[in-house]
């Protein structure tokens, strides 16, 4: 049995929690990785061969699925997720100039996590936020009509 | 509030230009202007209206009327008899013989322009999304009361076929006939599944409906469960619309203690109840087989078709995968019958369609008109024109997965089909507005690499093709291409289109074959002279070149 910490919770627990709400139905399988991927800020391995263990699916499959989608991350990230939207309607309003100023801001490319752990950037696509474009996320922080202008004061709020 | 109550078109072609028809235009603001008209007339520039004797043409809506030859002294007498007065300017119409096949459609639209219709988000900002009772008090649950009481579930389906409703994910397909296909499908059980996975880029109008008006999608489901005979409906949202979920799960508890949802719905033995599911944050899930793929607990990889959902959906029962805003067209229908939709819209598009309005113009948002509108009205009405004046280049449509419209089809009536015999799509309903300024090849590379980031990376041509298709897209914005590149990109559209095992790769070919029919002297700039004409690219490489 694991009983090992992460983000100071204990996976066995997070896991058994997860499972009991959603059940151990196949079609449980997403709902629990989401909610286990916001408990520990990401889906250690540990975390999926328990998953595996107690829904009765091969670790390998819950690997397969929680790799596929962009909600949920089998890597560490940053204290501070920042998401940018790179596609059309946020691009061809400014998003461009954005992007490359938030990169250089950061010191970061697509995907990377900084060596302090405090920023992971991501690319994402449309978050439904278009009218309000371009468009940028931080842990769930929704900042819109952004210009390169802006990034310094609203990164600061995130130490 | 402001609203638009009349939109007057000027014929903008080359004759009607020689005959004068700047200077009518700049009359006709100048005069709307001196009138305290502004705020409720717009004025715009139409393009060709086809030959004849009555250039320069003025078209005055909602009323349809048709004024020519207008001689800029005319104008006054014009704005005064008809947007003052409202009433037709005599001695000035055009004879009805001068109405030739191309603008036959706008005298057929008469009285449905320039105002907005809402039936999808009646409701939406209106009614608390938080209490049933405000949506009970707007007409709620009413259509499904009378279905389960007073109709047949086949009665149901006859009406829903009536209408003309066709789904509005993007496909246009006949709801009635879906609806049809699934009732007479053999199983067990069967599912409604409500396609929530919103994620066509530029388009949020089914949030909106989940945020502001949740009780009518629970509605329709269990309509629809009513007329297919299912008893479960699933309703899969994107992983990202927080709220919309939170609204949902409170609409079904009240659904449920109210008795809208359960068993013996309105004292007959017909049960209904409806599940979330959560998506994780996947653009391919809005295809409908991977969203069932995704609700099985599997990856969202698009399954093999035939066989189709109607025969075998979810957990291989027949299923019915309709999306948000089709959903949301069927109450009202059940409610007024489909004789009072078919007078909404054009005749083989009845009803509205929702459109969001981006990019480059001065007012962005979200619209609901009746089918029909066209790209140039939308601009000028809800868009309140370009940004700083700029000229209009091209609207790409309904997301990704759409087309893009070059200035020629901005007068081409937006129905689903009128829009494919010119061979463009609606799409989901974005219409991303792009100025003079925007470079084609920049915004081909966005859209490609949506397309590879997005692909689920089940079939090869899809996998790769969308990946190599953004490196030559690459290489053109970097001044590194050569002109054989161009015929590599055009047959790897073929091999996209052929032979891809879902809509995503078919429709990545399509910004690739626009750009080349539409644009195709700008694409070539950027290989032959080594020069992007809006210096949007960065042509990094053409200093190497040169060296």
């Amino acid at each position: 049995m694991s009983k090992s910490a992460q983000n100071g919770k204990d996976v066995h627990t997070v896991v058994q929690q997860a499972v009991s709400r959603h059940g151990a139905t196949p079609d449980g399988l997403i709902p629990i990785l989401s909610e286990v991927n916001h408990a520990l800020g990401y889906l250690p391995a540990e975390a999926l061969n328990e998953i595996g263990r107690q829904v009765r699916i091969p670790s390998s499959r819950v690997l397969s699925v929680a790799s596929f989608y962009r909600m949920l991350s089998t890597k560490p990230r940053g204290r501070h997720v920042v998401q940018f939207c790179e596609n059309a309607p946020c691009h061809v309003v400014g998003g461009r100039e954005v992007w490359r100023a938030l990169k250089e801001q950061l010191g970061l490319g697509p995907g990377e996590t900084s060596a302090d752990g405090r920023w992971t950037l991501l690319t994402t696509s449309c978050l439904g936020l278009c009218a309000v474009g371009p468009v940028v996320v931080i842990d769930g922080d929704i900042y819109g009509n952004v210009d390169a202008a802006k990034l310094p004061e609203i990164l600061a709020r995130y130490a | 509030m402001e609203t638009t109550r009349a939109l007057v078109l000027v014929s903008s072609d080359r004759d009607s230009m020689e005959r004068g028809a700047q200077e009518v235009f700049e009359r006709l603001q100048n005069q709307v202007r001196a009138t305290g008209l502004q705020d409720e007339v717009v004025v715009t520039m139409v393009g060709d209206v086809g030959r004849h004797d009555a250039l320069p043409m003025v078209i005055v809506y909602p009323e349809a009327v048709i004024y020519g030859p207008v001689r800029p002294d005319d104008v006054p007498f014009l704005v005064e008899e008809h947007l003052l007065k409202g009433r037709i300017a005599a001695g000035l119409q055009a004879s009805t013989r001068e109405l030739s096949g191309r603008i036959a459609w706008l005298s057929a639209r008469q009285g449905t322009l320039p105002a907005e219709r809402r039936i999808v988000l009646a409701r939406a900002g209106l009614i608390d999304p938080e209490e049933i009772e405000d949506y009970l008090i707007h007409d709620g649950y009413e259509a499904l009361g009378k279905a389960l009481t007073q109709m047949t579930p086949a009665q149901v389906i006859d009406e829903v076929s009536k209408s003309g409703l066709r789904g509005r994910g993007g496909a246009g397909f006949p709801t009635g006939t879906k609806w049809r296909f699934v009732a007479q499908a053999k199983g067990d059980r069967k599912y409604v599944v409500c396609n929530a996975d919103e994620s066509e880029p530029g388009t949020f109008k089914d949030r909106l409906v989940l945020e502001g008006d949740p009780h009518s999608i629970i509605e329709a489901m269990t309509l629809a469960g009513y007329a297919i005979g299912a008893n479960e409906g699933y309703i899969y949202v994107r992983g990202e619309y927080g709220l919309a979920m939170e609204r949902l799960e409170r609409a079904i508890g009240q659904a449920r203690q109210m008795g809208f949802l359960g068993r013996g719905l309105f004292d007959t033995d017909f049960d209904f109840d409806i599940h979330i599911h959560a998506g994780a944050g996947a653009y391919i899930c809005g295809e409908e087989t991977a969203l069932i793929e995704s609700i099985e607990g599997k990856r969202g990889e698009p399954r093999s078709r035939p066989p189709y959902p109607t025969t075998h959906g979810l957990w291989g029962q027949p299923t019915l995968v309709n999306n948000v805003e089709t959903l949301a067209n069927v109450p009202p229908i059940i409610r007024n019958g489909a004789a009072w939709y078919r007078k909404i819209g054009t005749k083989n598009s009845p009803g509205t369609k929702v459109y969001t309005i981006l990019g480059n113009v001065n007012v962005t948002g979200l619209i609901e008109v009746p089918m029909g509108i066209t790209l140039r009205e939308v601009i000028a009405i809800y868009g309140k024109g370009m940004k700083n004046g700029a000229a209009f280049k091209l609207a790409q449509t309904g997301g990704s997965s759409g087309s893009i419209i070059p200035a020629s089809l901005q007068d081409t009536p937006m129905d689903f089909d009128s829009f494919a015999r010119a061979g463009v799509s609606l799409g989901s309903g974005a219409l991303l507005v792009c100025d003079e300024d925007t470079c084609v090849v920049d915004l081909a590379k966005v859209l490609l690499n949506f397309f590879r980031v997005e692909s689920c990376g089940k079939c090869v041509p899809c996998r790769i093709g969308t990946q190599r298709a953004y490196q030559i897209l690459d290489a053109v914005s970097e001044g590194t291409a050569e002109m054989d590149d161009l015929k590599d990109l055009l047959s790897l559209a073929d091999a996209l289109v052929g032979y891809s095992n879902c809509g995503l790769g078919q429709t990545a070919a399509v910004p690739i074959r626009d750009i080349l029919k539409h644009f195709r002297a700008e694409v070539d700039a950027h290989i032959a002279l080594r020069v992007c004409p809006t210096g949007v690219c960065p042509m990094s490489g053409r200093q190497v070149m040169a060296a």
